[in-house]
């Protein structure tokens, strides 16, 4: 790990290494949020999904072929263990419900809304909400097709992060660019939040 | 005066609930994540929570992909 974050904003390592972070699905947002946030210098990371990698992953999930099989969160704890960043990793293959968010993610100080539907998204936000109001959740909201980078914004309002076009939906395809745009965003919202810099 | 997405504003009236404020709206938003004063509302509540006058509500449209 020697010089890993050398090149890291001044002040921003010493406070990432000490917060923990949740990432609530490990698809197209979640898995790229979350090697962006481990690469950035988060200490913990609390992952949760309960899928295996398909091959229709690859297009824009961070996974590789030889992971195509494998439970999604032991893939993405493996190759974020690859970056050598010291990261430490709880991984959870669950199915994640209004019912179990609050225990899986209890240790987590900010959470990252990572799902596949607008329905899920909604009961993920008001349990978090609901259980940790003084803990931030950063989501995302529209962010299929292709280009139109310009569309896509942050909104917050109190502890609640949103980023995408708030528009899109996923049945118009999703592509690597877009979907990793959100999730970096994501991560960089994530970022300021945890550092207390502007978002 | 109710202040929606820090944009649109709709006359306060005594009483008055986020459900009312969202039929108002006439919002077509399949789904939808709302907050008050920068707290989160959960969607059972929208229709017995009395919004105050000069409140500042914010409507997150929940689209599917992630």
């Amino acid at each position: 790990m020697t010089g890993i974050f050398e090149k890291n904003v001044p002040g921003s390592t010493e406070i990432l290494r000490r917060s923990t972070v949740g990432i609530a699905g490990c698809g197209g947002t979640g898995s790229n949020a979350a090697v962006a946030l481990a690469r950035a210098g988060v200490g913990h990371l609390i992952l949760a999904d309960n899928d295996a990698v398909e091959r229709s992953n690859l297009n824009r999930q961070c996974y590789f072929l030889r992971d195509v099989g494998k439970v999604k969160v032991e893939a993405l704890a493996s190759l974020i263990s690859d970056i050598d960043c010291g990261v430490d990793i709880e991984a959870y293959r669950i199915e994640l419900t209004p019912g179990n968010v609050a225990t899986v993610f209890a240790g987590a100080d900010l959470l990252i809304e990572a799902f596949d539907r607008a329905e899920s998204k909604r009961w993920l936000i008001e349990s978090w909400c609901t259980s940790f109001p003084d803990r931030p959740i950063v989501g995302a909201s529209g962010l299929s097709g292709i280009g139109r980078s310009s569309e896509i914004f942050v909104r917050s309002s109190g502890n609640i992060h949103i980023v995408g076009d708030e528009k899109t939906s996923m049945e118009i395809g999703l592509c690597s660019a877009r979907v990793g745009l959100v999730a970096n965003m994501q991560a960089n919202v994530a970022i300021a939040v945890l550092t207390g810099l502007e978002i | 005066m109710i202040t929606i997405n820090d944009r649109d504003r709709i006359e306060w009236k005594e009483g008055m609930t986020v459900e009312n404020l969202m039929n108002e709206m006439e919002y077509d938003y399949a789904l939808i994540t709302v907050t008050v004063d920068g707290s989160l509302v959960p969607e059972d509540d929208y229709g017995n929570f009395l919004l105050k006058d000069d409140s500042k509500v914010v409507v997150f449209h929940l689209a599917h992909g992630g």
